[in-house]
């Protein structure tokens, strides 16, 4: 019979640490998807999802079983993302002409026919990957779990331990960050 | 150029495509070596630790301070001091006027010096 999570929390704090494997083995896959979305190379991502682990290790005597491993999990991964951003601020105010042949080519067409520019082409995903990094650590965040994530402003209090009322105003900065951040890469496109 | 729309269809590229679920191969048995490198933070024996640690210094303390009290000879009495003066000293409170009830402790003595003026003057305007 498959162990439960709690099962397997309660032997490790028993001294049990080969019972942390099936936890890891479980959330891992979760754990990189979120950490994708902060980190471009491979080696930062794995560096995150092992801190993630080091950190939900030593600090499982702090689980109350309130909620679900799961959660628990979740909000150790975004703080520890949120942590990795702030670390790792690139230099803001970038320019945007280091842009790859299909990134300008997928502007181009959405500048002279916005419906040719298809949502679903990957230059368009490599182009949010720019203009997100262009964001300062706490508008990505936002960004990625309001918007991408389509995450409620109540899930996301949860998960950063922010208050409902900070959420909202830092949604609000993160939307006019992005604004910036995308009239200033059509400025220097097309102007 | 309308910039909701590009914010509209950046994020609609970004939902499009979520982020692989890979995990490297034998990453649950890394991560376990790593743990096993750096074990659990016990609060319990931190605490004892830091503790144990503090007790050898307040000790030390403690015998300085003892020393200290035991082999400095005792300090002369300030002048201020009135414990001294009930124990029999007249030098800074009269004797008390003729009548008055006999000091039996610092307070009466005290009342006596502070009412002295008063009953003196009290009995002269009596004489006359």
């Amino acid at each position: 019979m498959e162990r439960t999570d709690t099962d397997l929390i309660a032997a490790v704090l028993g001294g049990d640490t080969a019972s942390f494997e099936p936890l890891v083995a479980k959330y891992s896959p979760r754990l990189f998807a979120t950490a994708r979305r902060y980190a471009r190379r491979e080696s930062e991502v794995e560096d995150i999802v092992q801190e993630i682990w080091v950190k939900a290790f030593q600090k499982l005597r702090s689980f109350r079983r309130e909620a679900p491993f799961e959660h628990w999990l979740m909000r150790l991964a975004v703080h520890t993302c949120y942590d990795f951003l702030r670390a790792h601020q690139r230099r803001r105010e970038a320019p945007f002409s280091d842009l790859f042949q299909p990134e300008e080519d997928w502007l181009e067409r959405f500048v002279s026919q916005p419906s040719a520019a298809a949502e679903d082409a990957e230059a368009a995903r490599q182009l949010v990957g720019r203009v997100l990094e262009q964001l300062s650590p706490s508008a990505r965040l936002v960004i990625t779990l309001l918007e991408i994530e389509e995450r409620s402003v109540k899930e996301i209090a949860g998960l950063t331990g922010w208050s409902v009322p900070l959420v909202k105003v830092r949604a609000f900065r993160a939307r006019a960050e992005m604004r910036k951040v995308l009239a200033r890469m059509t400025t220097e496109k097309y102007l | 150029m309308n910039q909701a729309e590009l914010h509209r269809k950046l994020i609609a590229a970004a939902r499009r495509y979520p982020p692989s679920e890979r995990v490297p191969l034998t990453f649950e048995k890394r991560i376990l070596a790593r743990i096993r490198a750096c074990p659990m933070a016990d609060h319990w024996a931190l605490w004892s630790q830091a503790l144990w640690r503090a007790a050898a210094p307040c000790v030390a303390i403690m015998l300085l301070l003892g020393a200290w009290g035991w082999l400095t000879p005792a300090a002369a009495p300030p002048a201020n001091d009135l414990s001294q003066v009930a124990q029999g000293s007249t030098a800074v409170f009269p004797e008390p006027p003729a009548g008055a009830p006999p000091a039996t402790n610092l307070s009466q003595e005290l009342e006596n010096t502070m009412l002295a003026a008063a009953e003196t003057e009290q009995s002269l305007d009596l004489s006359r």
